[in-house]
């Protein structure tokens, strides 16, 4: 996607600079290829064209023309604005004063309501509440079951009453319940309906009446197409939502449906699912998801950042690649001297922050000789082998070890660096880069 | 007539499938056919702005950029030629366009091939409605006295497969099954083995919902795929992606994965009684060439219709 947006907009932006006015046809040409990419993401239509304007007011004044890089430009003009409507704050849940706080899950069939409200109480007695669970769900078959199965599995607290089918009355119990339990918290899984399912929407009415919910939760699929306005609007107006999770943030859509839910109900998307695991529950971070639905992620500020100390047209090209995994020998190669160049390796493992994959990084010894010898290493190797390490058997290893004069051990060393750094980098561009971008910084 | 093979409803029974289908896609059709009429309506000839509020009209149904440009590429071409004197002739060009996206041929072809027992696999990501589609599925089959065992192969998802066996009992047919946790390739094998030897006519495998990025429950699928090639011959003649009707653009990603991956053979369009337009299925059947085979349109255990493109096309036209 970085070869989407990013290079279209370079490619008609590419004479703009030096020109002393912007042609319309420029201005056209930028504002149709933002406005497809918006598109693409499921960003609604109308929410788009809206937007597209708004930005080509801002990204095409002076500022733009005088920059160095108009395309780049105009994307993080696009991206700030996006994070700005996604929210710019992030936004906690709300407890009454008097517990139990009850927390109500609604949403279409099939958006992860059950998944997220087991995920919820974990998330929730990770941080030191008491929840407790009650499905309403009594239409699909085993609904009640799947919640029963997810918290004994992970120890939450979970009440049924099997004689019981009305889902209002079992609502009721849950917070009876919980009242007498001590629990701090209920969470009540819904079934999932169709907001224009009148008789299922009435049910959900009756259900917050009788257990006055300080949180309206809706379960909506980062998936969601155009369709999203109209379902959040729906429910919105008749059960007057306080936030939204997020799910299946794990697979790669785009998530611009995040946007059309937050503009028509103007609550805030509090967390967002990223896995099958019960653990994976997120809080929200507006500024990720802006450059998720620009489909570029963060390489590209990974690129705006060390614009400084490494080549442009280098770094687009290694994008791409890490992109496409064909990251190879030669290009571990290239980096190790690029970084080189940034200055002392140790300085520059300073500037990660301390988490995910690279936890613990920041404070390791390295060797600056130890890289002239991985360069020696793979300044060793035949094109074909630095092409595609899977080719190196013994034989060849032990002839890079003559070549290098270093033992075959070492070599087995940093092909293993070798394969984990690409599998690092594979995953960093799909999505965990935000995360460490936070906090990164970069010399300037 | 409305539905393809002219299957063995009377004549009574189809009108009144029609009428269950034009009812279910009332709010499909609302919302793109009626916008759509709303737009040509309010004009007394096409102009450019009416041009521009029928393409926000197509993109609102996620048709996606590239579907929603085609066709407008033809209303505008046609446009041009003076072929479209009244906004109603627009509608016309619309509707041919969309037609011919969904008129694909039949990739799977496996209907009276004689294989026994024939192989479905049903494939998906998650929450689109796999286990409730192999539940309608099953009902449907069994209905034209076909002998199915369901095989549960959703070994993941908490209380699946007792879902899956609630199906089973309303809809006649059986099942085989395993413990949560258990290899859903070993599930299928069991339940390809118990097929043949029931004589049975059709094994509907349900798998567990996932995303087409994690690679390893694709070659999950794909080793599924490899367990009943061995144990049947051709098998499995179906692979059916399910994908749900409020899916915007990443459906056409799914497609293309899981198609990769396992070969699908078929669609089926689940949750079409809402308000979304299941209108990806133009971008996948554009891009793909997968036809869609069935449309879920409601919860209850016959609300799964066979799929025809010109019934689908005109109850949105209508």
């Amino acid at each position: 996607m970085l070869d989407g947006l990013a290079n279209k907009l370079q490619k008609i932006l590419r004479n703009l600079s030096g020109q002393g006015r912007v042609s319309e046809r420029h201005v056209e040409e930028t504002a149709r290829e933002i406005r497809n990419a918006l598109l693409d993401a499921d960003v609604h239509f109308k929410l788009a064209k809206e937007f597209v304007e708004r930005v080509k007011q801002r990204a095409l004044g002076q500022e733009v023309i005088q920059s160095l890089t108009p395309g780049q430009q105009v994307i993080r003009v696009v991206r700030d604005e996006l994070v700005e409507l996604l929210g710019g704050e992030q936004a906690g849940l709300s407890f009454s004063r008097q517990p139990p706080s009850v927390f109500l899950m609604v949403g279409l069939q099939g958006s992860g309501k059950t998944t997220s409200s087991a995920k919820l109480a974990r998330w929730l007695s990770k941080n030191n509440h008491t929840p407790l669970l009650v499905s309403v769900d009594v239409y699909r078959p085993a609904a009640v079951e799947q919640l029963r199965v997810l918290c004994a599995a992970h120890r939450l607290g979970w009440f049924d009453d099997p004689g019981d089918q009305d889902p209002v009355s079992r609502a009721e119990k849950g917070l009876r319940h919980a009242r007498n339990g001590g629990y701090d918290v209920l969470i009540i899984d819904t079934a999932g309906r169709l907001h224009i399912d009148d008789e299922m929407m009435l049910e959900l009415d009756r259900i917050r009446k009788a257990t006055s919910p300080v949180e309206v939760l809706l379960v909506a699929d980062a998936m969601t197409g155009q369709d999203a306005v109209r379902s959040a609007r729906e429910f919105h107006e008749k059960m007057g939502l306080t936030g939204v999770i997020l799910t299946k943030m794990d697979g790669d859509a785009r998530g611009g449906a995040a946007l059309s839910i937050k503009s028509v109900t103007g609550q805030s998307i509090k967390f967002v699912g990223t896995g099958e695991n019960v653990d994976a529950l997120e809080p929200f971070f507006p500024d990720r998801l802006a450059g998720r639905i620009l489909g570029m992620g963060d390489v590209l500020s990974l690129i705006e950042k060390a614009e400084d100390a490494v080549d442009r047209e280098q770094a687009e090209a290694m994008a791409e690649k890490i992109r496409k995994d064909e990251f190879t020998l030669e290009d571990f190669r290239d980096q190790l001297r690029q970084i080189r160049k940034m200055g002392p390796l140790e300085q520059i493992l300073g500037m990660l922050p301390n988490m995910g994959p690279l936890r613990g990084l920041g404070q390791m010894k390295v060797d600056e000789k130890e890289l002239i010898h991985i360069e020696a290493i793979i300044d060793s190797m035949t094109r074909t082998e630095r092409r595609n390490h899977q080719i190196l058997n013994g034989a060849r290893k032990k002839r890079i070890a003559r070549g290098s004069g270093r033992p075959v051990s070492e070599i087995n060393q940093l092909l293993k660096q070798y394969v984990e750094t690409r599998k690092m980098m594979r995953s960093l561009s799909r999505g965990i880069m935000p995360r460490l971008m936070k906090g990164m910084k970069f010399p300037r | 007539m409305f539905f393809k093979k002219s299957s063995r409803e009377t004549p009574e029974k189809k009108a009144g499938l029609f009428e269950r289908m034009k009812k279910a896609l009332g709010a499909t059709k609302e919302s793109l056919v009626g916008r759509i009429e709303a737009v040509l309506g309010s004009v007394p000839a096409i102009d450019e702005g009416a041009l521009e509020e029928l393409e926000g009209t197509l993109l609102g149904a996620d048709l996606g950029v590239r579907v929603t440009d085609r066709v407008m590429g033809a209303v505008r071409a046609a446009h041009k030629k003076g072929e479209i004197p009244s906004p109603d002739a627009a509608r016309g060009v619309i509707r041919n366009q969309l037609l011919e996206i969904l008129e694909v041929p039949e990739l799977g072809g496996v209907e009276g091939s004689g294989t026994r027992p024939e192989v479905w696999m049903v494939v998906g990501v998650n929450g689109t409605g796999k286990t409730t589609t192999v539940g309608k599925l099953a009902s449907r089959l069994t209905g034209e006295g076909r002998r199915i065992l369901i095989c549960a192969a959703d070994t993941f998802r908490p209380a699946a497969i007792e879902q899956l066996a609630v199906w089973a009992e309303r809809s006649g047919s059986e099942l085989i099954r395993s413990r949560i946790g258990g290899d859903p390739s070993a599930v299928l094998h069991d339940a390809l083995s118990a097929a043949e030897a029931r004589a049975t006519d059709l094994v509907l495998v349900d798998t567990a919902g996932r995303l087409h990025t994690k690679s390893n429950l694709m070659m999950e699928l794909d080793k599924m795929r490899r367990v009943a090639g061995r144990k049947v011959p051709g098998a499995p003649h179906e692979v059916l992606l399910v994908v749900d009707a409020t899916t915007g653009q990443n459906g056409l990603v799914q497609a293309r994965e899981f198609t990769r991956a396992t070969g699908v053979t078929g669609l089926i369009v689940t949750k079409l009684d809402g308000t979304a337009k299941g209108g990806i299925l133009f971008g996948i059947c554009e891009e793909l060439g997968i036809p869609v085979r069935f449309i879920g349109i409601g919860e209850a255990l016959e609300d799964l219709l066979e799929f025809s493109p010109e019934s689908f096309v005109d109850s949105l036209f209508r």
